[in-house]
């Protein structure tokens, strides 16, 4: 599995405080902790999902990857084209701009995400055209190639994207972050704004994409139902921390943490059949910026104990490639979603 | 359905267009269905199918330029008498007693909802005191009772703060509070938990059971999301493009749907029990835009089992397949 | 109903298992035209169907070629003094003679009135002048430049000064219809200019404070608060007074015009750093910076074009402030001052309750500055709401 030739991303110990600033001063006096000591790998043409409630810090992390904020601390490295693994943190803006290419992202919004003052043409063409595609037919045959790839007509090329759909936005949203050839792909909640009916089709075809190019996707998202379709692997985070990281039949079939033991059985089911007995979990998910001691989840934890409110637990690999940070993880028995 | 009883809620052909400039959106074109006491009705459908503007529509508050065109909302009182919703001007004393006392009102967005000015408490004791008429002391006394019963914790001292200091999950609790706080009769819930987190979503949805298990309100749920219909309602009807295209018992619905929209919407959802990275079956094409539905179906553009020359020319009237479930599919013969 | 919902109906999309190209509804010419029309059509076409704004920018269109051609509108020397024509009431034009279309004003002579020693003026009934229209009249350089005598309005045979007084003369006897048409253009071109000079500081500080923020944003809004917590008139006052006596008219005129600009910038470049404050939060201003554009491109190709139509809505709104600015300065003698003729210098002989007692048609100056301010809110007002046709 974490075979070091295939990892093409890697994070160690990332943090991102966000300061609260109070008074006329702006003094600082105190940090969100919204992204605290995450950990973890991606490997070449894999999804990896990161899943949780919002504010638990899965659109800041992967924002630090792609560099659009800085990270407090700790280390991404990312593997170049020239086959080294960069760590790519703390590098000047300068140094990263090249990279850019490598990674792209697919936004959540396909409103927000495209200029509306901009034709298909030139939203999908800005990015080869910053990097250095400057022959105008050379472009319009790329973008034309790329909106096909996305299931749309080249001829829409002249069109602004009001005349578009959500559905059809966020193909072009798509054809925009392919533009580049990029190694890795963020898609953060590509699928969250848009309708039931269409989100089945954008799902298609980023799983067919991902076949066609080899792409590497970085899948943020809530709706687990969506992460368990598109992911090979998952990592679940609460409160800026990952508190259980494995594949997804694992992470589905027998979790070991009992927060994703709660969040899988809040999930409704579309089936009146299988009307469950849920874990409604009691009270609200942490403040980030003032945390409760210990493992962050006791207070809502049904089978917490004493020592759960009083040491933060570790990290720690209980099968191979199941990683789970809970002082109980060996002992409990925990109820996925049973495999039909 | 459900015979023996007569329903609480009953709208027949309900028809809500918006007349504007560019054309006249008919956001609710002949919308048909009951609600019954004690029962939850599930409203589901994408986004522009008229369900919110159907909810709109039972309380009269349809924003300007929309209007009710046709149809009749017969609400059964307390006191055992008829109101025909439709008849009544959308500012009388009538529906303003009905909006508090018989039905309440559950919004998607709980901050919009209460006003940033006033205190959670006092919107609540002015509605308890608006249509219950007793005392202020009463009416927060009552207040804090029902903010309890929602699961609030320390009624006491939260009916005191603004609505902006609470989190989502506490906020959308105030929101039932307020619809809760005159007992009404139906509950109509428009999108309660989209805008909040799963294990939040958990919580309300076990809230509104509960509460309705106390009270024996009906609840009519209006959501897009196909599980929390399967999860809550008694009943299920699924809109598209402002029509009713299919209702009936929830587990009919789920189990033997017979709209091809009703069986392409459930085949196409990733489900956390379904196969990982597998093709999903979808359905093509995209909404229409209100402005340009097609003749005959709504669905046919769409829809994959579609009779050329029936249904892009005529409309589709609902059929009973059964004793309890209708379809508007020319697929169905009456 | 309220959810979100394209300009444009739909198109399928088809997913079939192969994925291929998408099938489609024909689409109609219309909606095709729609789907490439540029913001600046699509503003148009919303702008179209605010009536009051319509009303407004013809009103507008208007008033600014008078302000073209006031030479050409004007009939009288507006600099001609005679006191022997002072304070005289408008004149009426009779249209038909003896049931025959032809257009003629009566004599009028004045005389002193012993008693109280006031000019009185007796209407001769005798006395037909007739008014014709492209008389030939007094000489001027239509745009500076091009030597012409050609007038709208004027009289045979006789000076046009002498005996056409359409809305009546001034204490000195000048003709107030020739005057108001100068005093329409100074006003007008002043609003104009003071609101470019505005709007290029605006754009510059509030474009740096809202792209930089930090430390240069705070001291910037504090500048401008500063500047908005000082009373105007007495700054005016102040920065009038500080005008040498000697300047010529011009001279005079620019300083005015830079005075009220520099007073009046703080509301646009309030505008334009709060939309480069949200549009630095757009998702797409972070796909152009994830997709490598610099900050030249970001700024010019995606920041720009999006806030312009909101800037000129702005700028719209701003000019009555400025032609109201102009107008009540000159009115406190603080402004223009005469020989020059602006809205406000005209106004300043309806100063005293005496005067317009006597003749109120001194006031007549005052209707095109209500109607200019009422005009340009108007399309203000219009252009706001086209401003973003993608809301």
């Amino acid at each position: 599995m974490a075979n070091m030739e295939q990892i093409l991303l890697e994070v160690k110990g990332l943090q991102k405080f966000f300061p609260i600033r109070r008074g006329i001063l702006q003094r600082v006096v105190g940090q969100v902790r919204a992204v605290d000591d995450v950990t973890f790998h991606i490997n070449q043409g894999e999804t990896l999902s990161l899943v949780g409630e919002s504010g638990c810090g899965k659109t800041t992390t992967s924002r630090c990857i792609l560099r659009a904020i800085d990270p407090t601390a700790g280390e991404i490295y990312f593997r170049t084209d020239a086959c080294e693994m960069l760590n790519i943190a703390a590098l000047p803006e300068s140094r990263v701009q090249p990279l850019r290419r490598c990674m792209q992202m697919i936004f959540q919004d396909p409103f927000s995400s495209l200029n509306p003052r901009m034709t298909l043409l030139d939203i999908v063409g800005e990015p080869l055209l910053v990097h250095g595609m400057t022959d105008h037919q050379e472009r319009q045959d790329r973008v034309a190639e790329l909106l096909q790839l996305v299931g749309m007509r080249p001829e829409y090329m002249q069109r602004f994207p009001h005349a578009f759909s959500g559905g059809q936005r966020q193909r072009i949203g798509i054809a925009r972050a392919l533009a580049l050839n990029p190694r890795l792909v963020v898609a953060d909640e590509p699928v969250s704004a848009l309708d039931v009916s269409v989100q089945a089709q954008i799902l298609n075809l980023l799983l067919k994409l991902q076949d066609q190019l080899g792409l590497t996707y970085l899948f943020v998202a809530h709706d687990l139902s969506v992460v368990k379709h598109i992911s090979e692997r998952v990592a679940v985070m609460y409160v800026g921390r990952i508190v259980e990281m494995a594949t997804t039949e694992e992470i589905f079939g027998a979790p070991r943490h009992p927060y994703t033991e709660a969040l899988l059985s809040s999930v409704p089911k579309p089936d009146p059949r299988l009307r469950s007995q849920r874990i409604v979990l009691e009270g609200e998910v942490a403040d980030p910026a003032n945390p409760p001691s210990g493992c962050y989840f006791h207070p809502r934890c049904r089978y917490a104990t004493d020592i759960c409110s009083e040491e933060t637990p570790v990290q720690e690999e209980v099968e191979t490639g199941h990683y789970v940070a809970c002082h109980r993880a060996h002992e409990l028995s925990l109820r996925g979603i049973a495999r039909q | 359905m459900h015979s023996e009883h007569k329903p609480l809620l009953s709208v027949r052909n309900l028809k809500t267009y918006f007349f504007q400039d560019e054309g006249t959106v008919k956001a609710v074109d002949g919308a048909t269905f009951d609600v019954y006491p004690g029962k939850t009705l599930g409203v589901v459908g994408e986004s522009g199918c008229g369900k919110s503007v159907t909810a709109q529509s039972i309380l009269r508050i349809v924003d300007q330029p929309g209007r009710i065109v046709e149809g009749e909302i017969v609400l059964c009182c307390a006191k055992g008498t008829d109101v025909e919703l439709t008849k009544l001007h959308p500012n009388s004393k009538e529906i303003r007693a009905i909006r508090g006392t018989e039905i309440g009102l559950v919004f998607q967005e709980p901050m919009t909802s209460f006003s940033p000015v006033h205190t959670v408490g006092n919107q609540i004791i002015e509605a308890i005191r608006l249509h219950c008429g007793i005392s202020e002391r009463e009416a927060r006394a009552k207040a804090i009772e029902t903010l309890r019963q929602v699961g609030i914790p320390k009624p006491e001292r939260r009916i005191d703060e603004y609505a902006f200091e609470l989190s989502g999950g506490l906020r959308q609790r105030a929101m039932i509070a307020v619809a809760l706080s005159c007992d009404p009769r139906l509950l109509i819930a428009d999108e309660p938990t989209t805008a909040l987190d799963v294990t939040t979503q958990a919580q309300i949805l076990d809230l509104l059971r509960r509460m309705q298990e106390q009270r024996g309100m009906a609840i009519m749920l209006i959501t897009h999301n196909l599980g929390v219909i399967a999860e809550m309602a008694d009943d299920v009807v699924v809109m598209y493009l402002g029509r009713v295209v299919e209702q009936g018992p929830v587990d009919a619905i789920f189990h033997s749907p017979k709209h091809p929209y009703t069986k392409a919407l459930l085949r196409s959802i990733p489900s956390i029990e379904s196969t990982p990275r597998v093709e999903l079956p979808t359905i093509s094409g995209s909404i229409p835009h209100p402005y340009n539905r097609p003749s005959g179906c709504p669905f046919f553009p769409r829809c994959p089992e579609c009779i050329p020359g029936t249904c892009d020319t005529a409309e589709p009237t609902p059929i009973a397949v059964s004793e309890e479930q209708s379809v508007s599919c020319f697929l169905y013969p009456s | 109903m309220k959810e979100t919902t394209p300009i444009n109906p739909e198109s399928t999309m088809a997913s079939s298992p192969t994925e291929t190209l998408p099938e489609e509804f024909a689409t109609s010419r219309a909606e095709e035209q729609i789907a490439i029309a540029t913001q600046w059509q699509l503003m148009w076409w919303r702008f179209r169907k605010h009536k009051l704004a319509m009303a407004g920018s013809i009103i507008l269109i208007l008033f600014y070629i008078v302000a073209l051609t006031v030479d050409f509108l004007a009939y009288a020397n507006p600099y001609t003094s005679e006191a022997q024509r002072s304070l005289m009431r408008p004149q009426a034009i009779h249209w038909f003679d003896n049931g025959k279309l032809s257009p003629h004003v009566y004599g009028v002579t004045g005389a002193r009135d012993p008693k109280t020693f006031k000019r009185v003026y007796v209407t001769d009934l005798e006395t037909k002048i007739s008014v014709r229209l492209f008389a030939k009249g007094f000489e001027y350089k239509w745009l500076g430049f091009i030597p012409c005598n050609i007038h709208l309005i004027g009289v045979e045979d006789t000076r046009a000064e002498e005996t056409l007084f359409v809305l009546g003369t001034d204490v000195q006897g000048r003709d107030l219809w020739s005057r108001l048409m100068y005093g329409t253009q100074t006003s007008l071109f002043i609003g104009l200019a003071s609101v470019v000079l505005s709007l290029i500081l605006g754009v510059a500080l509030g474009g740096i404070s809202g792209y930089y923020g930090g430390i240069i944003d705070t001291i910037i809004q504090r500048i401008i608060e500063i500047l908005r917590s000082i009373p105007t008139i007495p700054l005016w006052l102040g920065l009038a007074a500080a005008l040498p006596g000697t300047w010529s008219v011009q001279q005079v005129y620019l300083a005015i015009t830079l005075i009220i600009s520099l007073l009046g910038w703080t509301e646009l470049a309030r505008v334009v750093r709060g939309r480069f404050l949200s549009l630095r939060q757009e998702d797409f201003v972070m796909a152009a910076r994830l997709a490598g554009c610099g900050q030249m491109r970001i700024i010019f190709r995606h920041m720009v074009p999006s806030f312009m139509s909101h800037i000129i809505a702005a700028m719209t709104l701003a000019l009555p402030a400025m032609i109201i600015s102009e107008t009540s300065l000159s009115f406190l003698g603080l402004g223009l001052r005469p020989p020059a003729i602006s809205w406000g210098v005209l106004l300043q002989d309806a100063q005293n309750i005496q005067a317009l007692a006597i003749s109120p048609w001194l006031l007549i100056p005052s209707i095109p500055v209500i109607i200019a301010v009422l005009a340009f809110n108007f399309v203000g007002d219009g252009l706001r709401d086209a401003a973003d046709p993608y809301g």
